[in-house]
């Protein structure tokens, strides 16, 4: 029964972890723009930076994808997927910038 | 007609949408095709129905097959969809050669804009509706027999798939008979599929048909590849599967990545055509480019999706029919999967002449070279199993080696499009034409029926019939042969796809060629329904039901034939790469079991068919502007959803007493078989038992 | 790939559940699949986005549209509505009340609602600005992305409430936990693309 507990408040420490990271990292995000010093690319490259560290805390704290064996087969597959649709998005945008630019 | 009750209800549907009245008021050769095709939908449809009637036997497909759960029992009736639309749209395929054959400097006998619907859904069906149900048909009979497994991971979701792809299909058919098709091609490009030039209901036909196919293909491709993960049985490691087990895999994960970019395709060309959008129009900032992208992001995995699976059946066909096991099979693999991954990498090549910078032309170019290096090594791999083999020419057999040689031809015409500047002269000619062909008729229709062949007997009981088999099998390579090896001399001298009318006199032999060999085509097709007829008639003395009429390897031969609904009464253990072929050498693969066991199996469910009329529904309220029918459809579909989510009585039990004595009748037959040499496999001596030489 | 392996955080089936452990594992695991394959369509929308931003030809702009005040408290909500639904999780894995266990969906669902509501409001705002789909090619793209995540979200609040009518009807059977659980796994997805659209499409869009 302990043990049980025991568990449960450590499950709930996680979604606090989770929850109080997405706060903290989405406020910066939204902090970095509306007290914007830096130039427009690299702000957005700080909201990028900020808005995939965020992305890898719902993944470990709500998701539970980690690195334990118990969850290397998801973790695979959102590896997998991530590849396919960076590779997608990626050409995309390549391609269609490109035709863009030699257009006009 | 512009406000009150029946517009409401009609939408856009008027008396001229329907093909006899058009032909009535317009009496002309392209019309009555029109007309006559519809008519023969129709009549084919109340014919069918009669006959059902007649036999009585609504009650018995109701809730023997269309309600089925069973993966063997939706892997036949995908193949049959399959079947029944390639009739249809190989009858269209040689009514466009017939056309052009006759259209040399004179308008020939159907009319542009017929022609246009004519490629739209001969390409559309023979990739949506046929390659893709026959090929889905095929991994659903076959995969979870060879990971020894009872079912597929989700059996309810199977059945909405199979619903969902049917719905399309009958959408496409539908188009026959009220309104008409797209005249966009099968790759629906706009901005000519967009409102300002393509009005009518054609379009919305396509989108709609492509957008429910593609979404059954996704839940499919979901439901092969858990299946594969987990469901294989006790031993069957990743590096055990047949090889039609990866190649299943692989196109399950490219169904999964790749149909998503074809839905967002046809929806947002949806969305411009309904809500006034702007993606892809030439106004206010719409880019078309971007759905030639979209689409072949979509398009290029698709080949593959088509032709891994034909890969494997050629790989189990070559090897059970040369004795031999697959040389080079880590080899095989990894070429497989080497070609999912660049599969990923090579879409421009579609559009090469779209004008982005040459460097990124050079890139897809050399990417997609290299696809032709696996696919190479798998060809060796086969020769070598071949090697010192004991070959047998049955007709499986005998598709793989065309599919060999001809595929081959196909892959230098595919090295020769992959260089852009080559690319440049051969865009939009028949070169491409006849290199498609070229790949997909050997790629994917050779390999679906050399699967057919092979895996029949397991399927029904007993053997297709060989003689026709064969004039079949020769009707096909000569047919295609003739039909499309002008079409690379025609391109090459400039003549432009998708040609209703054609003004050089020169390329009047080779359209001759051409359409006598189109006419061999159907013939091929024609013998296939002969051979399906004789087959049925001398069933009794083809039996198979020991259920391994090829000393075979796998585990799917290892039940009768056809196996019983819960496939395996005690579920396999396998510790090789052939536990089949090595449980016949080392111990007796017909000992009963210790002991039999209840099988609790999923119910036959609704589910799947009424998501599939009431989708079939709504997209046809959305054709016609029928709004009401397309909201009722909508929330019915999600009605159905969740009351199967409260479904709770979803499980059958067979007794053990039921699955021994079934065990039992085949355990019998196949003690009282006689053991058959493979000399005289295909004869009648065949009863289904292999002798088994060490 | 033992169905131990599989075993997902959560997922405590007691001996006589219908479902096995193999079952439940395949039932998870193919909602993975299917969440990623949902975020390739996705992708292609940001993509889209991407692409169609600059085509704005003279209508309204991303700067004149987006406001940082209503978008955060709308990724306020949906980080809250997440984790509430973690603490409904606990609550079934650890057999607590089903009151409770029905009270942290109610928060959840009501967060979604108030959510939906804000976003609808932001777009009616839009609508009346002249910002239309129809305006230009930039606001084609912004309202299929933006409102395809509504509408996800939308579906996600529905199947909240069925679930809630099921723990009712059915108590915690193998399929209910089976099933929020896969709810679970689609509401924090919808968090993980909404972290996508608030720095994608609209801080990228404030940003000067
Ligand atoms: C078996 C006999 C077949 C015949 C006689 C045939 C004939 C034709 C003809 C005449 C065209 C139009 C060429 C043009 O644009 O001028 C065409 C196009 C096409 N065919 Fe076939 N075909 C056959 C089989 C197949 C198969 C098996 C597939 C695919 C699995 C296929 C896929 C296509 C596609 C995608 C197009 C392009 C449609 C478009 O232009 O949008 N065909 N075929
Ligand atoms: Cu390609």
């Amino acid at each position: 029964m302990i043990r049980q507990s025991d568990r449960k408040r450590s499950e709930i420490r996680t979604y606090v972890t989770g929850y109080v990271l997405a706060l903290l990292l989405s406020a910066a995000a939204f902090a970095a723009v509306r007290w914007q010093h830096a130039t427009p690319t690299s702000a957005f490259a700080v909201v990028l930076a900020l808005a995939l560290a965020q992305m890898v805390v719902h993944f470990r704290y709500f998701l539970h994808i980690s690195l334990q064996r118990s969850a290397r087969d998801d973790l695979q597959l959102v590896l997998f997927s991530a590849v396919i649709a960076g590779l997608m998005v990626a050409g995309t945008l390549v391609i269609l910038f490109d035709l863009k630019a030699r257009m006009s | 007609m512009t406000d009150g009750i029946l517009p409401a209800v009609l939408g856009r549907f008027e008396w001229q949408s329907l093909p006899f009245v058009r032909a009535w008021e317009h009496p002309n050769a392209s019309e009555i095709v029109g007309a006559g095709a519809g008519a023969v939908v129709i009549i084919g449809a109340i014919l069918v129905a009669a006959l059902i009637t007649r036999l009585g036997k609504w009650r018995y497909l109701w809730s023997e097959w269309f309600t089925s759960v069973d993966h063997k029992k939706i892997g036949i009736m995908y193949i049959v969809l399959a079947f029944v639309m390639l009739s249809r749209a190989l009858i269209e395929g040689v009514l466009m050669r017939m056309q052009q054959a006759t259209a040399v400097n004179s308008p020939g006998f159907i009319a542009p804009d017929h022609f246009a619907q004519l490629f739209s859904t001969h390409g559309t069906i023979m990739i949506f509706f046929m390659a893709m149900p026959f090929l889905t048909g095929l991994i659903n009979y076959v995969m979870p027999l060879q990971i020894g497994s009872r079912d597929v991971a989700f059996p309810v979701l199977n059945s909405v798939s199979l619903w969902l792809t049917a719905a399309a299909a009958a959408l496409v058919m539908a188009s026959l008979v009220v309104g008409r098709f797209s005249t966009g091609g099968w790759s629906g490009y706009p901005p000519y599929t967009e409102l300002a030039f393509s009005p009518g209901v054609g379009t919305d036909y396509w989108i709609w048909a492509v957008t429910l196919g593609s979404v059954g293909s996704t839940l499919t491709g979901i439901n092969f590849a858990v299946t594969i993960y987990k469901m294989r049985c006790a031993g069957m490691r990743l590096m055990r599967m047949p090889l039609f087990v990866w190649t299943a895999l692989c196109t399950s994960i490219l169904m999964i990545f790749a149909m998503p970019p074809l839905t967002v395709a046809t929806a947002l060309l949806a969305l411009d055509r309904y809500l006034d959008f702007h993606f892809f129009t030439n106004d206010l900032g719409g880019n078309m480019m971007n759905y030639a992208n979209l689409f072949w992001l979509f398009g290029h995995p698709e080949v593959y999706i088509l032709i891994l699976p034909a890969f494997g059946v050629f790989s189990e066909v070559v090897s059970t029919f040369s004795s031999k096991q697959l040389y080079g099979y880590t080899s095989l693999v990894i070429a497989t999967a080497v070609i999912t991954v660049l599969s990923f990498t090579v879409w421009v090549h579609h559009f090469f002449t779209m004008g982005q910078a040459a460097d990124i032309n050079a890139a897809f170019g050399i990417a997609t070279m290299a696809i032709g290096v696996p696919t190479g090594v798998k060809i060796y791999d086969w020769i070598w199993t071949m090697f010192l083999g004991r070959v047998r020419f049955t007709v499986p057999m005998l598709f793989s080696l065309a599919f060999m040689m001809t595929f081959v031809l196909g892959g230098f015409t595919g090295i020769l499009l992959a260089f852009p500047p080559l690319d440049y002269l051969a865009h939009n000619t028949l070169f491409l034409v006849a290199h498609f062909h070229n790949m997909l008729i050997p790629g994917l229709l050779y390999g679906m029926l050399a699967g057919y062949h092979y895996w029949f007997p397991k399927a029904f009981g007993f053997r297709l019939d060989e003689k026709w088999g064969r004039i079949s099998f020769g009707c096909w390579v000569l047919g295609f042969y003739l039909a499309f090896m002008p079409l690379y001399v025609l391109g090459a001298s400039g003549m432009a796809r998708r040609t209703q009318a054609v003004f050089e006199p020169s390329f009047r032999p080779w359209l001759y060629v051409a359409g006598i060999g189109a006419l061999l085509l159907a013939g091929a097709l024609a013998s296939l329904f002969v051979q399906l007829w004789v087959s049925v008639r001398d069933r009794k003395a083809n039996r198979v039901f020991a259920g391994d009429p090829w000393d075979g390897r796998g585990l799917e031969w290892s039940i009768s034939a056809p196996p019983p609904e819960y496939n395996f009464a005690v579920l396999p253990q396998v510790n090789s790469r052939h536990p089949f072929h090595d449980g016949k050498r080392q111990d007796d693969p017909y000992a009963p079991p210790r002991a039999y066991e209840d099988i609790t199996l999923p119910r036959n469910s609704m589910t799947g068919p009424a998501i599939g009329i009431l989708a079939a529904a709504a997209a046809f309220g959305l054709v016609w502007h029928m709004w009401w029918l397309a909201i009722i459809g909508a929330l019915a579909i999600s009605a159905v959803v969740i009351a199967r989510s409260f479904a709770r009585d979803v499980e059958h039990t067979i007794s053990a007493d039921e699955v021994q004595r079934t065990e039992q009748r085949w355990l019998r037959a196949a003690a009282n078989a006689a053991p058959i040499p493979r000399e005289l496999e295909m004869t009648s001596a065949n009863q289904g038992l292999a002798e088994v030489s060490a | 790939m033992s169905a131990d392996e599989v075993r997902q955080a959560g997922l405590e089936l007691g001996r006589n559940d219908l479902l096995t452990h193999e079952q439940a594992g395949s039932a998870i695991f193919g909602f993975w699949v299917f969440l990623m394959s949902d975020a390739v369509i996705f992708a292609l929308l940001f993509a889209t986005y991407g692409v169609m931003l600059p085509a704005t030809v003279g209508g309204p702009t991303p700067a004149d549209e987006y406001k940082l005040v209503p978008t955060l408290i709308e990724t306020v909500l949906l980080l809250t509505s997440s984790f509430t639904f973690g603490l409904a999780s606990v609550a079934m894995k650890h057999g607590a009340s089903r009151r409770q266990l029905l009270g942290w969906l109610g928060v959840t669902l009501i967060l979604g609602i108030g959510f939906l509501g804000m976003e609808l409001h932001d777009f009616m705002i839009m609508f009346s600005d002249g910002a239309v789909p129809s305006r230009s090619g930039y606001l084609s793209s912004f309202f299929a992305l933006v409102p395809l995540h509504g509408l996800h979200v939308f579906f996600g609040s529905v199947w909240i409430v069925v679930m809630m009518v099921q723990v009712l009807t059915f108590g915690l059977d193998a399929r209910v936990k089976v099933n929020l659980q896969r709810l679970g796994l689609f509401w924090h997805f919808l968090d993980v693309v909404w972290i996508a659209i608030f720095s994608v499409v609209y801080l990228q869009g404030m940003i000067q």
